[in-house]
């Protein structure tokens, strides 16, 4: 099947102006006429809820927390994006671009990116406008800072809660939308199945998890904002309840898993500290800024920081890379760490972290200053382990944060099933092998405020005058019978190993062979220890309980089933990308100097999987990227 | 460390519930709170017991997804702290920790510890926004804000609607939630031209759920994110201008 990208034509600066008017318009009259599906109320699902329903679609929004208050977007911390240039230090939309692109390691389409940098100056004003407390100078102007190594200050914050409030802004818009009428709210309510008919989607089937009760719903389109898949990893930063059943049922009914190997693994998070560990904390990025990396020279030292002496230490980061120092990417920073505890150098109880260290910041500074910049991380570091990082240095490890993979949607949005849109972090589209700091909350907002609402209507407008499909048609019959058989399936196998012991099992094989770094062997390895303990988890798995009441392990289970197929694609994408690019590190493919090295003559295409069934090997397609505005070059970091 | 657990079991809503006790024998002090009832469910299921049914998220205190009582405060003993930042170093050896949901006929139980919570969205959709379309805003440094007034907001809008607020309350009041929202809108300049309307449709859609604040601030004490009383004088200062000015101006009211 040939993927058609329908990116426009025409210079890359006048391609989103030029597509929207050529897009057909539906007449405000219209658009009442048209019931809209939005399957998740995060930065992207709750935008674009609120945004479609001040235009006067109906729309039904669904999540699987109490509120759509709740989504994962809330927590996420340092800030959001935007070419405003408001700091007049030479920002741009072409900057901000090329920042991505490059930063994404050349593997994105450059159409995409250049719109969501287009974008991303109005999302400010939109937010701004909606009452989001942004931080501000004495002036009463915004303030931004530098993060994520950029060179220019072009990130937004609200304290570090950056993402709570964006979230809250859309919530309340999505508020706004409900109170009349215009959006119908569905809480605690998951999506089990997409129902397509024809090659088209037409609806979806979904789990009241109060009542267990199984329904169909049905629309003239089908928008999925379900999030990253971080989760497949057991421990991430992500919320508890992430995960990958709506994407990968998509997936299971045609749509197309795109990079699904191009996973983020953020530096500084605060390692695990026992087998019960069930996630793990992100800590700014922004400490590296003050922050030294270390670890003892001596391998297995028994001491404790403050008796190892400055000459046995090794700043491992500033001797390698003296140039940027500390301040390496995160792909960067997340293998060096790593290479360090690989050669028995890891510090802590479970010598399992490297020190992330303030005692030179502090002489230099001053405790108040140091207090004044990064208090709060501080704080809620000694909450979780404990130990005083003004005191002791902190033990840092890193985590799986993000997924850049998704599934495949072109230019508008749209996946390969007509009819079915996917945005936010669940989409492929914008980040190419790796995500840039505070660009994640941009593309969520670009995604829901300014793209779909207008692409959208690209698809409605040659639906006029038709219904959706009937919710009593054969089609949401039957997968609503697949639905039940699954649940009755998790029910009734009265094994002995719950949905989470599988889960941190899957967790381990992932981690260890699909992790920081990957190696031929290692993924075939994983390869054969995923089907195997797929198995056991059909032989084996306890859930107790009925599907009539509120039931967490039966959530779960269906939940852990799904990742551990999404952990098997995952793998084989690793495994046929024979390349490094971004966050996928092929150890087989590297420098001297054992940075990530590229294959662009063989590896420039996006590689979209089309599933085969259970037991089947996926099918790859190819979706070649051409870089016409930004020249491909190696990353060096010296 | 030893730990002795009293939880609330409830099969639904309708049902009987009744405390029921659990031990964990091996506890760690670095596992969280949750992460103690965690490990006491995978103990529960292979016992063949169901587990108990409790919310939680983010696991980082910003969600707002979990919270419960933990021997009789809303979240556990340490202040602005929501219980899945809890920490089991906080507790000692052989403690005997009673563990129940929100107590409040606005919060009914679900199951176990889970509680319905659906009023505080009710409340935020009758008012708890400014009015902007997505595409209508103007450049956003056009709006000047005070570096105050945008860090107070900013206090009052880190309100993770937990409801800790309401359990807290021997009146079950949700005042501290609804003024937090309030401030928030109120204190920036984009929420001056709804302001009157909302802090009335707010309270008076508050009142319908809620029961009436006797200024006991006890929700103060329990709230995880430390939200200051003072919000609740100033939507009570506001309510009562409200009912003047929108009557003054009855006749232009906002359309909806
Ligand atoms: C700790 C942390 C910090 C971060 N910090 C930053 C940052 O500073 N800057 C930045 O740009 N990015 C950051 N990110 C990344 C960013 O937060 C996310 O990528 C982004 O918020 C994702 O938004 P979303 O709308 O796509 O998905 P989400 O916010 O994950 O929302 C998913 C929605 O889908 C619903 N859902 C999922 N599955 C189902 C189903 N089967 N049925 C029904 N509903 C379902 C959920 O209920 C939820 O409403 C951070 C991430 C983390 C983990
Ligand atoms: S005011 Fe405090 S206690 Fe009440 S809902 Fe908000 S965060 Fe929770
Ligand atoms: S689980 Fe999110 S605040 Fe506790």
């Amino acid at each position: 099947m040939q993927l058609n990208s329908s990116v426009p034509p025409g210079p890359i600066a006048d391609k989103w102006e030029n597509h929207k008017f050529s897009l057909p318009l539906v007449n405000p009259n219209n658009k009442r006429k048209f019931d809209i599906i939005m399957v998740g109320s995060g930065l992207a699902g709750a935008s674009a809820a609120a945004t479609l329903a001040e235009l006067g679609y109906n729309v039904k929004v669904f999540c699987y927390q109490d509120s759509p208050r709740r989504a994962h977007s809330i927590s996420a911390q340092g800030g959001i994006n935007a070419a405003k240039n408001y700091q007049n230090d030479g920002d741009s939309v072409f900057r901000l671009f090329y920042d991505t692109v490059k930063g994404g390691d050349y593997r994105s389409r450059e159409a995409n990116v250049h719109r969501l940098a287009e974008v991303s100056v109005d999302i400010i004003d939109q937010c701004a406008a909606q009452g989001v407390p942004f931080a501000r100078e004495y002036g009463g102007l915004l303030d931004n800072r530098s993060f994520g190594g950029a060179q220019v200050s072009r990130t937004f914050y609200a304290r570090g809660q950056t993402g709570q409030q964006l979230l809250l802004g859309a919530y309340q818009a999505l508020c706004r939308q409900i109170a009349k009428g215009k959006v119908e709210m569905h809480t605690r309510t998951e999506m089990l199945d997409l129902v397509i008919e024809d090659g088209i989607a037409r609806g979806i089937v979904t789990r009241d998890m109060l009542t267990g009760e199984i329904r169909s719903h049905s629309a003239h389109v089908v928008v999925l904002g379900t999030g990253g898949y971080s989760n497949t990893y057991y421990l991430s930063t992500n919320a508890m309840g992430c995960n990958n059943t709506g994407t990968w049922r998509a997936h299971r009914r045609g749509a197309f898993f795109a990079n699904p190997c191009y996973t983020q693994i953020h530096p500084t998070c605060i390692p695990s500290s026992d087998e019960f560990q069930s996630k793990l904390t992100l800590m700014s990025e922004s400490l590296r800024n003050d922050g030294r990396i270390w670890v003892p020279k001596q391998a297995d030292d028994p001491r404790s920081p403050d008796l190892i002496p400055e000459a046995e230490r090794d700043y491992y980061l500033e001797r390698r890379y003296p140039a940027f120092g500390n301040l390496v990417p995160r792909d960067v920073a997340s293998r060096n760490a790593k290479s360090m505890i690989d050669v028995e150098k890891g510090v802590g109880q479970r010598k399992n972290g490297v020190y992330l260290d303030f005692s030179d910041a502090i002489a230099r500074d001053g405790v108040q200053l140091i207090t004044e910049k990064y208090g709060n991380l501080l704080d809620m570091y000694e909450r979780i382990t404990g130990e005083d990082p003004y005191k002791v240095p902190m033990r840092i490890y890193p985590a799986p944060h993000y997924t850049m993979g998704g599934l495949w949607v072109d230019y508008n949005l749209m996946s390969n099933v007509p009819g079915l849109f996917v945005i936010g972090e669940a989409n492929f589209s914008d980040h190419g092998a790796n995500r840039l700091g505070a660009s994640a909350l941009m593309q969520g907002l670009a995604d829901g405020y300014f793209v779909l609402p207008y692409t959208i209507g690209g698809w409605l407008s040659g639906l006029l005058n038709t219904k959706p499909l009937p919710v009593d048609h054969e089609a949401f019959r039957k997968t609503e019978a697949e639905v039940a058989d699954r649940i009755n399936g998790f029910l009734s196998c009265r094994g002995s190993r719950s949905a989470d012991w599988f889960h941190r099992e899957l967790g381990k094989i992932l981690w260890n062979y699909c992790g920081m770094a990957r190696t031929e062997s290692g993924l075939e390895k994983a390869l054969s220890e995923i089907p195997a303990l797929r198995s056991e988890f059909e032989k084996n798995l306890r859930v107790l309980g009925t599907n009539e009441q509120l039931n967490q392990s039966l959530e779960k289970a269906g939940r852990v089933a799904d990742s551990i197929d999404l952990a098997e694609l995952m793998c084989q994408d690793a495994l046929h990308r024979r390349e490094s690019c971004g966050g996928h590190f092929r150890e087989e493919s590297q420098t001297e100097e054992g940075e990530a090295k590229r294959d662009d003559e063989n590896f420039t295409y996006v590689a979209a999987w089309e599933s085969q069934g259970p037991g089947h090997a996926a099918a790859l397609h190819k979706e070649p990227l051409d870089f016409e505005n930004v020249a491909l070059t190696q990353r060096s970091y010296k | 460390m030893r730990i002795t657990l009293r939880v609330w079991r409830q099969p639904g809503p309708e049902a009987q519930g009744e405390f029921r006790t659990y031990e964990a024998p091996e506890v760690s002090e670095d596992m969280s709170f949750l992460e103690l009832i965690d490990a006491v469910n995978e103990d529960l299921l292979e016992k063949g017991e169901e587990p108990i049914a409790c919310d939680s998220d983010c696991r980082e205190g910003i969600c707002g997804m979990c919270g419960v009582m933990i021997n009789g405060l809303p979240h556990g003993p340490s202040e602005g702290t929501a219980t899945c930042q809890l920490h089991m170093r906080k507790f000692q050896d052989g403690d005997l920790i009673e563990v129940e949901p929100w107590r409040a006929a606005a919060f009914p139980v679900i199951r176990d510890l889970v509680v319905d919570r659906s009023a505080f969205d009710t409340i935020i959709e009758s008012g708890g926004y400014v009015s902007v379309s997505t595409g209508s805003a103007p450049d956003a440094n056009e709006i000047l804000v005070p570096k105050s007034a945008s860090d107070a907001a900013m206090d009052a809008a880190a309100c993770i609607g937990c409801g800790a607020c309401v359990a807290a309350c021997p009146n079950s009041a949700a005042q501290l939630f609804t003024s937090a929202k309030l401030a928030h809108l109120n204190l920036l300049p984009q929420g001056q031209p709804e302001r009157w309307d909302r802090v009335e449709i707010m309270v008076d859609t508050m009142e319908e759920f809620f029961g009436s604040c006797t200024n006991h601030g006890e929700c103060e004490k329990a709230c995880p994110k430390e939200i200051t009383i003072d919000f609740i004088a100033m939507m009570n200062a506001d309510y009562v201008k409200s009912k003047f000015k929108n009557r003054r101006r009855l006749g232009q009211k906002k359309a909806g």
